[in-house]
């Protein structure tokens, strides 16, 4: 494998409307590490970039809070379903929430030495309702441009210590 | 501060913008004591690399002194005085690891990367003052510049050399070298190179250090041709000649061994062939003019080597891929792995092994920079390479 990235990304929408998307991405460090980087939920804010905070209740459970516009916050829970250390991890919302999603992750030893490879499948179901509405908006319209930039994110932040990023005030201002 | 902002189509202007800040750990800025227009900064000033934006920073070829650090910096410190690549690489990525610095893995951000993973494939690394699809890092054409991954890129040079004999090592010294590693040169080689620009000039020089015999430079300023000549290279100037039959002719019937593309994808040319593809890039049916290519492909020898270091962006139609296959040619590329080659050429130039200072035509405060930009597109014979000074 002479490529970092050797998927490219998919969506598919189910009868049910659920959106899964799937990426697979390597990262040049050993499988331990990440898992326990990840398995450790509280770290996911770091590269997500509409998660705010999360807060972890417990062994499987944790608060997930978005902030919303206009000051207002949007917060569900969020289980762990499946555990194998250094294998996988699997969680989805509990129910009720405003923004039902599930999310999978396995990590693999990549062949040679050369890292992990990491498979994500993350699916959520469009949101209905005036705040279902919001959320949608702040989760960018293509739920494979989302995941596809969390990981890159979590790869630049396990391999190099820092997310990457061109932001003003470095670049010119732009009305 | 004040930077060269890319406002249009050959429309630049030097405009005071927010003065740049250490962002990530290991950042630095660096006060810009020394800039350069490059070849490729023309592709921009022209628009046919897309995704600028109004106001954009230009410049990728640029040196000066740190005057901050970031806190996981641990090689630089305020004061030293360096040369930066024009490519940003992390140093921890697998291309990393390989020396593959202009694949880097991490340094273009996560939601730029987008458009480069869908054109080629895979997202390219970052550059600087290279549109946004190379990440939208602003340039070096200005006073100051933030340096991401700067405990990976940057080379400290000696006091006491002067700013110009080693500014070039951030992208044409590099690039012209690579151009010349990538012909695998051996014994007894008669290389040829098409474009006598600041890169073609660097392969003829690099061609020679590498062990060429002989050196064909083709062009058609007289200027640039007088230069190549300097160092060394039997010149061609295409309006007199036709290039595929004269090189024949120098290499008794064989061909060139190794030919190198240092003209890239606005390739000019009296060929009928590039009159199509005129028409067919004003009408966006496809995006790069290949002349030269084509020709550089047809002239090399059988199981030849072809390399390109001219920058193309997107499709070429007419690619003459019978040819390749047929004579069993070796295409190499990319943009320069420009950390790879830094210590080595650091070297040769304190050496005077290379010269880098004699293809300078223009010195001007940046200030005068959009004028800069004029000149270098609309004179090309006269003015073959401009060094810019900010402070």
């Amino acid at each position: 494998m002479a490529t970092a990235e050797h998927s490219t990304p998919a969506s598919d929408s189910d009868s049910e409307g659920t959106t899964t998307t799937t990426r697979a991405i390597t990262v040049n460090r050993p499988l331990e590490e990440l898992y326990a980087f990840w398995r450790d939920v509280g770290n996911l804010p770091k590269f997500m970039e509409n998660i705010q905070s999360i807060e972890v209740l417990d062994e499987r459970r944790s608060r997930w809070t978005v902030a919303a516009p206009g000051g207002t916050e949007v917060t569900w829970t969020s289980v762990i379903v499946e555990d194998e250390p250094d294998r996988l991890i699997a969680w989805r919302s509990e129910e009720g929430a405003d923004i039902d999603n599930a999310g999978r992750i396995e990590f693999l030893a990549a062949p040679g030495g050369r890292g992990t490879q990491i498979r994500a499948e993350i699916s959520y179901d469009p949101p209905s309702g005036a705040i279902g509405k919001l959320v949608a908006k702040l989760f960018q319209r293509e739920p494979a441009i989302q995941t596809r930039r969390e990981l890159r994110r979590f790869k630049q932040l396990m391999e190099t210590g820092e997310i990457s990023t061109a932001e003003p005030p470095d670049a010119a201002p732009r009305d | 501060m004040r930077a060269l902002t890319w406002q249009g189509k050959h429309d630049v202007r030097v405009e005071t913008v927010p003065d740049p800040r250490i962002v990530n750990p290991r950042d630095a800025i660096l006060k810009v004591t020394s800039t350069a227009i490059c070849g490729s900064d023309l592709h921009l000033y022209d628009k046919v690399i897309p995704t600028l934006q109004a106001g954009d920073v230009l410049g990728h070829e640029f040196m000066g002194e740190v005057v901050e650090v970031g806190p996981a910096n641990e090689s630089l410190k305020v004061g030293d005085r360096v040369v930066v690549p024009f490519v940003i690489a992390c140093g921890k990525c697998f291309f990393c690891d390989r020396q593959q610095f202009s694949a880097c893995d991490n340094s273009n951000p996560a939601d730029k990367a987008d458009m480069s993973e869908k054109l080629y494939g895979y997202p390219m690394s970052g550059l600087f003052g290279y549109s946004h699809l190379t990440g939208g890092y602003a340039g070096g054409q200005a006073e100051y510049v933030r340096v991401p991954y700067s405990d990976v890129g940057p080379i400290r040079v000696p006091d006491g050399v002067d700013d110009d004999k080693v500014l070039f090592l951030s992208d044409i010294l590099p690039t012209g070298w690579m151009a010349a590693e990538n012909c695998e040169i051996e014994t007894g080689d008669t290389v040829a190179v098409w474009g006598c620009g600041p890169v073609g000039l660097f392969a003829v020089q690099s061609a020679f250090l590498l062990g060429a015999e002989r050196v064909i430079a083709v062009d058609h300023h007289p200027r640039r041709l007088d230069l190549a000549a300097d160092f060394g290279a039997e010149v061609l100037n295409y309006e007199e000649c036709d290039v595929h039959d004269a090189v024949k002719d120098m290499t008794g019937g064989i061909g060139p061994d190794a030919c190198i593309d240092a003209v890239g994808l606005e390739s000019h040319g009296m060929a009928i062939d590039n009159v199509y593809d005129h028409v067919k890039t004003t009408t966006m049916l496809a995006t790069d003019r290949i002349h030269a290519l084509r020709q550089v492909i047809l002239a090399c020898r059988k199981g030849g080597r072809v390399s390109i270091p001219g920058v193309y962006g997107g499709f070429a139609d007419k690619f003459p891929i019978g040819a390749l296959m047929e004579k069993g040619l070796t295409i190499r590329s990319g943009q320069t792995h420009v950390q790879k080659y830094l210590p080595k050429l650091l070297e040769l130039v304190l050496e005077d092994k290379v010269d880098t200072t004699s293809m300078i035509s223009h010195r001007m405060p940046l200030e005068e920079a959009a004028e800069g930009y004029r000149l270098f597109k609309e004179q090309q014979n006269e003015c073959t390479k401009v060094v810019l000074k900010p402070h």
